[in-house]
């Protein structure tokens, strides 16, 4: 009992096919609360199909899923109660401002004072003074952050990401990661999907990877080392990669 | 349960909110929906009105009913382009993944469309009043009228929702408005129908939108409403329950 607790979510012989394609062939993996888990895979490899059925918005074949305990088939609305999801495509309405898109959220959750939680997340997520112009004028890394504000709007347990950094600039794809070590590090549990491996990396606690519809490695980063054959030791020249002299250029620009 | 049922008009008024701002922050939808038929108005009763013979003295009044029409015609195909764009984003999922109810997102867009057509309207028949237009008629017949408009507007916002949820483009999804909007041409909103070529003719006579104009310039005259009242309430009522079949069939399987 007190094993089961202590996850977020649990998945056992998921199952779903698309027509004639067959997605998921019994997929199994469990998350702890309050960590971070990557799925990883390639393009097409059933990564967002398994964050659909997850969030209820996809019914599964076969197989079970719970998240923060409840069955996401039989009570999904239990479910929507306890996460949301920060989708592939941006989930932010352009013609509104960030503060009305934040606003509209907590009237959707019911909450009280919406417009003090509104001026708190754009705070927190550096967008204050962006705040009263209609999104459609962010940059890619500003709608990413309102993206991801909008869904810690009721501080829900569960919040998945579906490819939170893709399509982002270096800069931007840090300060997602600052926001999902942050959010982690408040007790939240975190589920995202990623085809970056770094991202996996720097990120996740725990490290899924999915391929042709079965998962083919579980565990931290460390045990998926092992994995592979023990590192030899070599002496190399470290050349700073083009995205340090990127940041690092860039830094001092901003130091100036 | 208990939540989502209990905050529905609550959601649903979150919904009506956001889409009513998406209207008035578009220039294009106000230009689309108040203005070009009001122009039309103008067009036709000082420009073409001289020349047309409809056997009433204020061509204004005869005119109107087919204005209001045209301009929900046109106000539909914006329901269906912003429904078209929500299913195109990732709102409807994120919508859809919080604990409110499913329909909740869907009604939002058809309530919009009631309320936003109704403000044209009005603004259409306040122009309308400047121009000269008169009725005798009282809050009944009035009633009457806001009703099946309401009706009209109800039936061509879930044929446009079924063009919203389905279409594959931008194009494909306001395309199915431009024969809507070009019905009352053909039909006894701009002349009378005795004037047109047989074919033509039997067209216009036995089309939706004759029955409901003529129904429409009875009531405000104040003359008897006959038959048409019925023809014209049946046409906007098989319509609507058949186009609601088919979107909310379409909505369940997209989400």
């Amino acid at each position: 009992m007190n094993a089961k607790q202590n996850k977020a979510i649990q998945v056992m012989g998921l199952q779903k096919s698309y027509k004639t394609v067959h997605v998921l062939k019994g997929v199994d993996f469990e998350v702890e609360k309050g960590s971070i888990f990557a799925l990883l895979g390639s393009n097409g490899a059933g990564k967002t199909t398994i964050i659909k059925i997850l969030t209820t918005l996809l019914k599964q074949d076969g197989g079970t899923a719970t998240v923060n305990g409840f069955d996401v088939a039989a009570k999904a609305d239990l479910v929507r109660q306890s996460i949301s999801l920060t989708g592939q495509f941006a989930a932010v309405d352009e013609i509104l401002t960030g503060r009305e898109n934040l606003i509209m959220i907590a009237n959707l959750r019911h909450l009280k004072n919406p417009r003090q939680i509104a001026e708190d997340l754009l705070n927190r997520f550096g967008l204050s003074d962006a705040a009263d112009r209609r999104v459609s004028t962010y940059s890619g890394g500003m709608r990413r952050r309102l993206d991801i504000a909008m869904s810690l709007v009721g501080n829900p347990q569960v919040i998945f990401l579906d490819e939170p950094t893709t399509g982002l600039d270096p800069e931007g794809r840090i300060e997602v990661w600052k926001t999902v070590k942050a959010l982690a590090a408040n007790g939240t549990t975190v589920f995202l999907t990623t085809q970056y491996l770094e991202e996996a990396e720097q990120l996740a606690d725990r490290i899924v990877i999915l391929h042709e519809g079965k998962i083919i490695a579980n565990g931290t980063l460390a045990d998926l080392k092992k994995l592979f054959p023990p590192a030899k030791v070599e002496y190399i020249e470290k050349q700073p990669s083009l995205e340090d002299v990127f940041l690092a250029i860039v830094g001092k620009k901003e130091e100036n | 349960m208990q939540a989502t049922k209990k905050y529905y008009f609550s959601d649903m008024g979150v919904m009506l909110s956001r889409s009513m701002r998406h209207i008035f922050r578009s220039m294009d939808t106000i230009m689309t929906v108040t203005i070009t038929p009001i122009a039309m108005m103008l067009l036709f009763v000082y420009v073409f009105g001289g020349a047309i013979q409809t056997g009433t003295a204020n061509y204004v009044n005869y005119l109107l009913p087919g204005i209001m029409l045209i301009a929900i015609a046109s106000g539909i195909s914006y329901t269906a382009y912003r429904l078209f764009l929500d299913m195109q984003s990732g709102i409807f999922d994120r919508f859809h993944s919080m604990p409110i109810a499913r329909s909740a997102a869907l009604w939002g867009h058809v309530l919009t469309s009631l309320v936003s057509n109704a403000i044209s309207v009005m603004v259409i028949i306040l122009v309308a009043l400047i121009m000269g237009f008169r009725s005798p008629a009282g809050v009944l017949s009035w009633l009457a009228v806001a009703g099946i408009l309401a009706l009209f507007t109800l039936a061509l916002t879930w044929i446009a929702a079924i063009a919203g949820l389905s279409a594959k483009s931008m194009d494909g999804a306001t395309g199915f408005a431009y024969p809507i909007i070009f019905l009352p041409f053909i039909s006894s909103a701009f002349v009378p129908t005795a004037s047109m070529p047989k074919v033509v003719r039997a067209f216009a006579e036995n089309q939706p939108v004759t029955s409901i104009v003529d129904a429409i310039r009875a009531l405000l005259s104040n003359q008897p409403v006959g038959s048409e009242l019925w023809v014209a309430l049946a046409w906007c009522v098989g319509i609507m329950v058949v186009a609601y079949f088919f979107a909310m069939r379409i909505y369940q399987k997209r989400v």
